[in-house]
């Protein structure tokens, strides 16, 4: 019973809560605080270690992210290609890499934001929490690809239709609670993660500028056109 | 055509005389905040040397500004295709190692250190992490510094040099140096804008001014990399860029920035001008060879008018067609080929421009006997101290003609009033030497009178705003009586 409770409350309760809050702070903040919205990149201040760091960890979290939104789209497709072993273990090898790189590069990142004395100086508590959260999400998330070998599968047969029936706001956890704890570690972390957006600098990820690749190189306003562009 | 105005400037170099009146007042003004202590929006440097960030001149590591590549006009440093690659990790960006660490010093220690033997000291303290430092290298750490090895010597210049004139240029004998203060030049082709991908950067219509939006700018960092002037700041505690916002408060009420205000050596100049902005995109395609040309040429005629009726149309006000009709850098820039604008290789085209300074040698010491040289009368020039290439390699992209033009023109005004005033020139050689910088009699002496008296008014052209009109678009003034302002509506904090 006690478990059932807990079921529901970190399958259900959190994750409905993670999204509403993150969306309803989310807009808030964007239009409450608009300067606070910042990647809040510290390169100016050091940038040997950052190289390697942000580097590796946004193209592997990026890759691995991918894969995830793939799989939510198409689990069925995962599930015809894992029917080959061989197949199975080329993807399965490729999504680890890409993991490794991002623990790689979370790692970097928290050593330099731990004891590099300059961005030292420019972290929040908020910037802690949050390299704390990516970490157990990247190493639950390794942890599930190196013990089960069957972890994409699972995440097409059984994580995605969960994951599609809250977004269609009828939850049935019943697809996963039976799972091994360690990929249902990972699912609540990635609640956790989703629930932190508003509170921290991960903001930076909603307003990436891809409009910039349509639009003319000069920006020019003008005052008494009313913000008209040209 | 698009005939658009823009408020524009001119350094007269050969009266800087290196105070830093205007730092210190641009400092004062805006940027003695948490974040934004390493920022000199107006800066003097020593030249030759490195600058600030240190050598700021060498795009082949910052690959600031633009490049013609397959017929086409493209950032130096990062096109659109490959800004994701950038976004994470700049690799051209300087970092504090370029500018300096910001610190104070520990002055308490001066009054609460206990009794001892040794007088206490000061010992300096980092303004970004509090603790102790040793201070390796501060703001104008090179200044006056014209010869040195470490500075001048590695000014990205002197490439533009032999060996031998880069030798003759730090020997003893022959060192040579003049101040270059600089600001941001609120470019007509900024690649600052260009680059950012949120389009928190712009470039206001009606006079020109580039500026961040604050609200918009999320800290990506690409201006800093793209202006090839390296006057995009990042301010590392807010996570956001800034730049010289030219005082547009105090422009739009018709006070110089204050920068210009104070300058002691009133080297500085501000006048509007009318350009088309329909040949940018044809001017950044020119050979180096030809861009001060292209540059003058998209500057247009404010007496003339056809230019009159257009800019009419394009709705500029008659106030500030007057005001370009009087406009100082028009004559400095287009009337009188004086001015010139720094690296026009970089292809921004900047509005502000600079009097290549003199620094002439006009007097030879014979057995302790000083001699003038009146018979030869240009000799001055290519002896002059500072080689035509380095000035060359500074303002023109490396043609020494725009160069020797203002430098001959300047002689010749020299020695016209030298022969007025002081008489020991013939009056009929000092003509000779305005008809050979092509130079009439009447034009030496407006150039005279704008280099040697000029008033505040004279100085300071500065056309209104009309910023109450527009407002007026944006709110009711009626219902908005009580407003307080329209800048930040929140504190300025560093997000979490
Ligand atoms: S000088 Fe000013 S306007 Fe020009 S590119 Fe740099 S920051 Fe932009
Ligand atoms: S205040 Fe004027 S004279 Fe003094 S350093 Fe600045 S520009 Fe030169």
């Amino acid at each position: 019973m006690a478990n059932g409770f807990l079921n529901t409350f970190l399958f259900v309760g959190l994750p409905y809560m993670a999204l509403a809050i993150a969306i309803a702070v989310g807009i808030l903040r964007f239009r409450s605080r608009p300067f606070s919205y910042s990647s809040l990149s510290s390169q100016f201040l050091e940038n040997e270690q950052l190289f390697w760091g942000s580097n590796l960890f946004h193209w592997g979290l990026g890759w691995v992210l991918g894969g995830h939104l793939v799989g939510l789209l198409i689990p069925r497709t995962v599930l015809w290609w894992n029917a080959n072993p061989l197949r199975l273990f080329v993807l399965e090898s490729t999504a680890l890499i890409g993991a490794l790189l991002a623990l790689f590069g979370v790692s970097a990142l928290m050593v330099r934001r731990f004891y590099n004395k300059r961005v030292v100086a420019v972290t929040t508590p908020m910037d802690r929490i949050l390299l704390t959260l990516l970490l157990i999400q990247i190493l639950t998330g390794i942890d599930t690809a190196l013990r089960y070998r069957w972890g994409s599968s699972w995440y097409a047969s059984a994580a995605v239709p969960y994951l599609r029936s809250l977004l269609l706001f009828a939850p049935r956890p019943e697809f996963i609670v039976s799972l091994p704890w360690g990929p249902k570690l990972h699912m609540v972390s990635g609640f956790l993660v989703i629930l932190a957006i508003p509170f921290t600098r991960l903001v930076h990820f909603l307003v990436v500028p891809i409009w910039y690749l349509w639009r003319k190189p000069q920006v020019v306003i003008w005052n008494r056109r009313t913000g008209a562009r040209s | 055509m698009d005939i658009r105005s823009q408020i524009s400037m001119v350094f007269h170099l050969d009266k800087c005389i290196g105070c830093h009146t205007c730092s210190i007042a641009c400092k004062n003004v805006w940027t003695d905040r948490k974040g934004a202590e390493y920022m000199w929006w107006n800066n003097v440097e020593t030249k030759p040397g490195t600058g600030f960030p240190t050598k700021w001149e060498d795009q082949e590591a910052y690959r600031g500004g633009w490049e013609v590549a397959d017929g086409k006009l493209r950032l130096k440093s990062s096109g659109k295709g490959n800004y994701l690659k950038r976004i994470f990790y700049q690799p051209n960006m300087p970092t504090l190692e370029e500018y300096y660490e910001p610190w104070t010093y520990d002055y308490e220690n001066l009054f609460n250190a206990p009794e001892g033997d040794d007088q206490p000291t000061a010992r300096p303290v980092s303004k970004i992490t509090g603790e102790y430092m040793e201070v390796e290298s501060g703001p104008n750490w090179d200044d006056d510094l014209g010869g040195s090895p470490l500075y001048a010597r590695n000014d990205p210049n002197l490439k533009a040099l032999t060996e031998e004139q880069q030798l003759q240029l730090l020997s003893i004998e022959q060192l040579v140096m003049f101040y270059l203060p600089r600001i941001c030049n609120h470019c007509l082709n900024p690649s600052c804008v260009a680059s950012c991908p949120s389009g928190a950067l712009y470039k206001r219509g009606e006079d020109g001014i580039v500026l961040v939006n604050q609200e918009v700018c999320r800290g990506w960092r690409f201006c800093v990399s793209a202006c090839p002037y390296k006057k995009v700041f990042y301010n590392w505690n807010t996570g956001k860029s800034e730049k010289c916002i030219l005082c547009y408060p105090r422009v739009e009420t018709g006070q110089a920035p204050a920068c210009f205000h104070s300058c002691v050596g009133r080297i500085r100049y501000m006048g509007v001008i009318l350009y088309d902005a329909d040949k940018i995109a044809d001017a950044g395609l020119r050979p180096d060879s030809e861009l001060v040309e292209a540059h003058r040429e998209m500057i247009l005629d404010p007496h003339d008018p056809a230019v009159i009726e257009a800019a009419h149309r394009a709705g500029i006000s008659d106030a500030v067609v007057k005001s370009a009709q009087q406009s100082p850098v028009y004559k400095f820039v287009k009337e009188w080929g004086l001015a010139l604008a720094p690296h026009p290789e970089y292809r921004t085209f900047p509005m502000l421009f600079y009097v290549p300074a003199l620094a002439p040698v006009t007097a030879t010491q014979t057995d302790g006997l000083l001699a003038n040289d009146v018979e030869n009368l240009f000799g001055a020039i290519d002896d002059a101290r500072t080689p035509m290439a380095y000035l060359a390699s500074l303002f023109s992209a490396g043609q020494e003609g725009p160069v020797r033009y203002a430098m001959k023109k300047q002689m010749a005004v020299r020695l016209w009033r030298r022969a007025l005033t002081v008489g020991d020139i013939e009056v009929d050689v000092a003509r000779r030497a305005l008809r050979e910088a092509n130079c009439s009699p009447e034009e030496a002496e407006e150039i005279y009178k704008m280099t040697s008296l000029p008033t505040f008014e004279d100085r300071f052209v500065i056309p209104p705003s009309h910023r109450e009109q527009a407002i007026e678009v944006l709110k009711n003034p009626l219902e908005n009586k009580g407003l307080a302002g329209i800048g930040f509506r929140e504190a300025p904090e560093r997000g979490l």
